[in-house]
This record gives structure tokens, C-alpha cells and sequence, in this order.
């Protein structure tokens, strides 16, 4: 059962830690949102997953609710993570911000 | 939905993310059984929530998710087309594993590109444009945040009418899209 939470745990935390150098790594705004708004996603799926089985280690009904409570956390993650996103996006295209693109660069 | 799908072509970005059903669109039909589904729902997430089973907390939850369903029943199943409901529920719960094995496969795809040493050649970003079949917006609101879970691309920009403005990371998937992900969405809305 350790185990198990421990891998979903250290796999999350790869997943966050992505995130964070593909957010320093990436060239401009909007490439920058794709490891802000996708690797969060999965790491903390994979956290929250984590920490709903390590709730259930003394079986109990109240754990077992706080669990499903946990998952919906992941639920609502899913739901609302590319819509912020998406909203992240809009709001640079209506500021008017160019994309960065690879043939702009070679002129 | 005839006079939605016409509706003119409008740069209104803040309606894209959540749509509005006006009431004078909604079908007229039995409402009661998407009443009775939307209650279960509602008190089901109460139960959850709560996690108290005395009289008490349980039957305030049957009164204020009675008065939630009075109030806002059809939102949930704004058709409220009790034929070939649960159907197509377990056709968008067929969507949901595909969905997750899709976001697994572009987190390491991104994951990948991150990690690389020579990034910069491997990306290629771009805005790609293109016209999609489906019609119902629930359909489409689920088609572009499935878009922005899955490899490498964001949604910019979609209307009622199906346009989607999609920031792809690199060649590889944009090639992907509309593809096979719309016919999915097609089939799990029933639009097939």
C-alpha cells in the first residue's frame, strides 16, 4: 500500500515538476501555457490519487467518504482546468498578442 | 437548435466557455424524468458531501435539493428527452477512459518536450483554424476542452457555428486534429 502511494506521489511530483521548467523553458505565452495547463492536470490527478488511497489505509466508512470527497477535487480539476486555460488564451488574443513562431524567427 | 447554429458569426469569446440556453429555445416535453435524474444527482453529491446519516442532515437535504431541481432542473438536460437518455450517458462514460488515456499520452508527450535538450527545434507553434461537424453546444464546449486536454493543443476560439482557432505546439499534432477525437465526441453526444 506504501508503495503504491508513493509511486502515484513521485509521479505526480515529475509531472509538477515538468510544468515548472516547461513554463521557464518554453519561448513564449501561449507555449508556456501548454505545461502550465496540461501537466498540472495529470500531476495532480496523479497526487490526488496519492493521497486518496493513503486516507484509506484504516478502512473506514468516513475514509471512504473522504476519499470519493478527494477524487471529486480531481473532477473539478478536469473540468475547470482547460476552461482557465482556454480563457488564459482568449484573454492574450484580444490584448493582441503575436504567437511565436518558428519562421518568424528565421527572417 | 436551428436558430442557434445560424446565429450570426460574433467575436464574443466570453460566451464560448459557458453556454447559455435561452428558455425560449428549450423544447417543450415531459420534464420528469430529467427532474427525477437531476435529483438523484443533487442529493447524491449531498450524501457525499455531508457524510452525516442522521434524519436530521438527510431530510435537509431532500428539501433543498427539491427546491434546487424546482428551480434549475433543466439545466442538466436542457432537451429533456427521456428517450435514449441513459444510453447516451453510457455512450459519454464510454468517452471518459479514451479521454484520460488521450490527456496520459499528452502529458508525456509534453513531458518529453520539456525535458529535451534541443527544445527549440522540436517545437513549432502555430494557430491552426478549422470547421467542425458538430452542432449541439454542449458537444462543442466538450470537444474544445477535450482539445485543450489532449496533445499538445490549446482552444482559442470557437463559435456556435463550429470554428475552431486551436495553438498547436508543434507539427505532429496538429496534424491530429479534427480526426479522430470529434467523431468520438460525435458518437458519445449521439450526433452519429
Amino acid at each position: 500500500m506504501d508503495i503504491v502511494v508513493t509511486a502515484f506521489l513521485v509521479i505526480g511530483l515529475v509531472f509538477f515538476t515538468g510544468g515548472g521548467v516547461g513554463i521557464l523553458r518554453l519561448p513564449d505565452f501561449y507555449t508556456r501555457l501548454h505545461p502550465a495547463g496540461k501537466l498540472d492536470t495529470l500531476g495532480s490527478l496523479m497526487m490526488m490519487m496519492g493521497i486518496a488511497v493513503f486516507n484509506l489505509h484504516h478502512f473506514t466508512w468516513g475514509a471512504l467518504l473522504t476519499s470519493l470527497k478527494i477524487i471529486l477535487i480531481v473532477v473539478f480539476i478536469f473540468l475547470s482546468s482547460p476552461t482557465a486555460t482556454h480563457s488564459i488564451v482568449d484573454a492574450g488574443v484580444r490584448a493582441g498578442l503575436e504567437p511565436w513562431t518558428k519562421k518568424e524567427r528565421r527572417e | 437548435m436551428d436558430t442557434q447554429t445560424q446565429r450570426k458569426y460574433v467575436y464574443e469569446p466570453s460566451k464560448t466557455t459557458e453556454p447559455d440556453f435561452p428558455s425560449a429555445s428549450r423544447p417543450k416535453g415531459s420534464p420528469f424524468f430529467a427532474h427525477l435524474i437531476t435529483f438523484l444527482i443533487l442529493f447524491s453529491l449531498w450524501i457525499l458531501l455531508s457524510g452525516k446519516f442522521d434524519l436530521f442532515h438527510l431530510s435537509l437535504g431532500i428539501i433543498s435539493c427539491i427546491i434546487i431541481t424546482l428551480i434549475s432542473g433543466d439545466l442538466l438536460f436542457p432537451e429533456s428527452k427521456t428517450k435514449g437518455l441513459i444510453r447516451s450517458w453510457l455512450c459519454f462514460l464510454r468517452y471518459i477512459p479514451w479521454l484520460l488515456y488521450q490527456i496520459i499520452l499528452a502529458n508525456l508527450h509534453i513531458l518529453y518536450l520539456v525535458f529535451h535538450p534541443r527544445m527549440m527545434e522540436l517545437i513549432d507553434p502555430e494557430i491552426i483554424t478549422f470547421q467542425s461537424k458538430l452542432k449541439k453546444e454542449l458537444s462543442l464546449v466538450t470537444f474544445a476542452n477535450s482539445i485543450t486536454l489532449t496533445p499538445g493543443t490549446i482552444t482559442v476560439y470557437v463559435s456556435v457555428n463550429g470554428d475552431f482557432h486551436v495553438h498547436s505546439i508543434d507539427k505532429k499534432s496538429a496534424e491530429l486534429l479534427p480526426g479522430e477525437m470529434e467523431s468520438k465526441v460525435a458518437r458519445a453526444f449521439g450526433e452519429q
